[in-house]
């Protein structure tokens, strides 16, 4: 009976020491949250944000953009995000309701580009594809004699004969993520919209008949999956294949290698914007905002040398940098025409 | 007679044969699980064994003004690349907090880049040619080396990959389970003495038992959801905290610990229930001094296996928040904190492949914190245990 007392009076101990330690919920750390493809670039200054001044360093969530959008629109306040990061411009809609909450004045911040890669084995045959031959082979619908039918394409050369007599087997992102939203719009809309077939209209659906195989969240899993099946091919982020180029090789797209000059020139067609948004209500009171927006702008991390480039953003050309660089340190409020 | 006989032979080797049988598949099935085991064991212990080990590498520094303003001019040109800029970005600190290193240079043994430490480790490494001879001849005149990586036990969470430790999510997840055992092990106890000893068997707590029951069976996910909807939205507690995530986790054990302590409770003979009330005890007292200290192991046992299997949750932690970077140990209950597989769960993400071990260490770092927990519970179980 003295072991069950013991034990009661330790418990109570513990329970006080627990209440005891929690006086305040002021907030000194930054809270951002966002696009998983920014995530690692954000993180990576928070980090050194961190490491080099005295403020806490920022903590970064990944919940995707929308998600982010949806946690940094709820309104001003310790209990929001203060800066939101994003693979793609905010949209209306995101905006008003912002708007509606309260969040009135917004900056947005370009921060580089990301490529998205069509990758596989690397001791395969390389291909060489165009958009229109990538979007034959994963879209739902496609154009036969002027008339859409459902996509009976099963091996590379029935969509061109200069293509090798191959599976079709496409590894890519799921309907959540923010890469398979720029596969979309980058290519398959793309291409849509200029054949006939479409009527002009923008199709973006992806065949669901086992050709293409959602992989989750996670690029190294591609990654893993592409060394095992060769014949498959796979879509992901180019920092996955900067580091793993003793597995997998890319393809490239209407001719030209997705190399990081390639993707900063806009040459490589398959590469999108990164950006982050700052909620500017909260300079000034959230300690050291300033500061790690500065950081985040500065050439140490965004420049043609800077940290981000070594873990895989590729740099704004030095012109644009300066000036969204300016708009930000000028906090430019966004307004519904830009987007 | 002699065919009666014949018969019934037959029937028992009939019936011998398929007890053989039946022992061979079920010791198949051991065979079978053990053979998973053996091979998760292999696979994560193969692959995470080499992240315990940690390149160093001897450089010559020299602390001059111009490092103050670019870091990296503290080390030869050559040599950036290979030390870690986990170390190369302190430096102008360390210099403004001693003023005396200015103008002094000298050769100290730093932390190497994750790509030299994957070379070394004989793994795939974004290194040129040159830095690969580099490294070579540095090898050979003994100044590089493999040490016992202390840094991953005792740094936070980096998007350095070579000075990227577990040190956060360890104090985060010992945070996390200090408040759902706090709370889900008083309530969860109570519940189950109401329950058991004091309610009636009605309709009423029948809806409840099976209530409980199912609740057990619920996907861990939902608990998120609730505890994004009461503890964030409605009570306004702060995201991504220990004591969100402490309480989300409790929401999910405490079903757990009230059917444990039943069957605890279950299993105390009603005779010692009489022999107290037959003295004239009051039900409180039998209770609190008979029947509860002779479950006390059952309900324990129960208890820990309950919190161990929310100490490895994930999805739960996603929905509040707690998934994300914060490479700081947090200090209190309300500040922003990360977990032990909810770091593995980043690691697995990233795309340098220096993290590749690092997950699997820190899936072994877990598996031993998991192992020790249900030690206890055996070893409780064993020490405590009366039979009647």
């Amino acid at each position: 009976m003295t072991r069950l007392k013991a034990f009661g009076l330790g418990f109570t101990a513990l329970s006080a020491a627990c209440v005891l330690a929690n006086p305040a919920f002021a907030r000194d750390q930054i809270r951002i949250a966002g696009s998983s493809t920014v995530y690692p670039f954000s993180s990576y200054v928070a980090e050194e944000f961190g490491a080099v001044t005295d403020f806490s360093s920022p903590v970064v969530e990944s919940t995707g953009t929308g998600g982010g959008f949806k946690l940094f629109c709820e309104g001003v306040g310790e209990q929001t995000t203060d800066i939101s990061n994003a693979s793609r411009q905010m949209k209306k809609s995101e905006f008003e309701t912002c708007q509606q909450n309260g969040v009135e004045s917004i900056t947005e911040a370009k921060i580089g580009f990301d490529g998205i890669v069509i990758g596989q084995a690397v001791d395969m045959e390389p291909l060489a594809l165009t958009r229109e031959q990538l979007a034959m082979a994963v879209l739902k619908q496609v154009p036969k004699n002027g008339e859409l039918v459902p996509n009976a394409y099963k091996r590379w050369n029935e969509i061109d004969s200069s293509l090798p007599d191959r599976e079709i087997v496409v590894y890519g992102p799921p309907t959540t993520s923010g890469t398979r939203d720029a596969f979309e719009e980058l290519v398959l809309e793309e291409v849509t919209q200029e054949m006939d077939a479409y009527d002009g209209e923008k199709y973006s659906e992806i065949r669901t008949d086992g050709v293409y195989i959602p992989s989750g969240e996670n690029d190294n899993l591609i990654v893993q999956t592409l060394e095992r099946n060769k014949d498959a091919v796979g879509i992901f982020g180019f920092s996955f294949l900067e580091e793993n180029k003793d597995r997998i090789q890319a393809s490239t797209v209407d001719g030209v290698e997705p190399t990081r000059d390639n993707i900063s020139s806009g040459d490589y067609p398959v590469s999108r914007s990164l950006f982050f948004y700052t909620k500017n209500a909260h300079f000034g009171v959230i300690p050291g905002m300033e500061e790690f927006v500065e950081l985040f702008m500065s050439e140490k991390m965004i420049g043609d040398r800077g940290a981000l480039k070594k873990i895989g953003l590729i740099p704004l050309p030095k012109d644009e940098r300066e000036t969204r660089r300016e708009a930000v340190m000028e906090r430019k409020q966004l307004s519904a025409s830009d987007l | 007679m002699e065919n009666r006989e014949q018969a019934v032979k037959r029937r028992l080797t009939r019936r011998h044969r398929a007890s053989r049988w039946f022992r061979r598949i079920s010791g198949l099935a051991l065979l079978l699980a053990v053979a998973f085991l053996m091979f998760f064991f292999y696979d994560i212990i193969s692959t995470g064994w080499s992240a315990f080990r940690q390149a160093e590498i001897q450089v010559p520094v020299s602390y001059t003004e111009e490092v103050m303003e670019i870091p990296a001019m503290a080390v030869p040109e050559a040599y950036e690349e290979l030390v870690s800029r986990g170390w190369i970005r302190l430096l102008p600190r360390q210099m403004r907090e001693n003023p005396d290193l200015l103008g002094t240079e000298r050769r100290e043994w730093v932390v190497a880049s994750a790509p030299v430490d994957q070379y070394l480790k004989g793994r795939y490494a974004t290194l040129d040619d040159e830095q690969r001879a580099l490294v070579d001849q540095l090898q050979a005149s003994d100044q590089v080396r493999l040490g016992f990586n202390t840094g991953f036990f005792t740094h936070g969470d980096s998007k350095i990959p070579e000075i990227s430790g577990i040190w956060a999510a360890l104090v985060g997840s010992i945070l996390v389970i200090t408040v759902t055992f706090l709370i889900s092990f008083p309530i969860g106890v109570m519940t189950a003495i109401y329950l058991h000893e004091f309610a009636d068997d009605n309709w009423f707590t029948q809806a409840i038992e099976v209530n409980i029951n199912n609740l057990a069976a619920v996907p861990s996910i939902i608990f998120g959801l609730l505890g994004l909807a009461i503890f964030i939205n409605f009570f306004g507690l702060p995201r991504s905290s220990a004591l969100v995530g402490g309480l989300t986790l409790a929401l999910m054990t405490l079903p757990i610990i009230i059917i444990s302590t039943r069957a605890a409770l279950a299993a105390v003979p009603d005779s010692i229930r009489e022999a107290a009330l037959g003295v004239g005890t009051s039900k409180w007292r039998m209770v609190r001094d008979h029947v509860l200290p002779l479950s006390l192991p059952g309900i324990l046992t129960g208890t820990i296996i309950g919190i161990a299997q929310a100490m490895g949750e994930t999805a739960p932690l996603l929905i509040v928040g707690m998934i994300a970077y914060i490479p700081d140990a947090p200090s209190s209950f309300t500040e922003a904190t990360t977990v032990l597989p909810a770091q593995i769960f980043t690691w697995a993400g990233m795309p340098e492949r220096a993290y590749t071990s690092r997950t699997a260490a820190g899936i072994i770092v877990l598996l031993a914190v998991l192992l020790t927990l249900n030690a206890t519970a055996v070893y409780l179980r064993r020490r405590f245990e009366r039979r009647w």
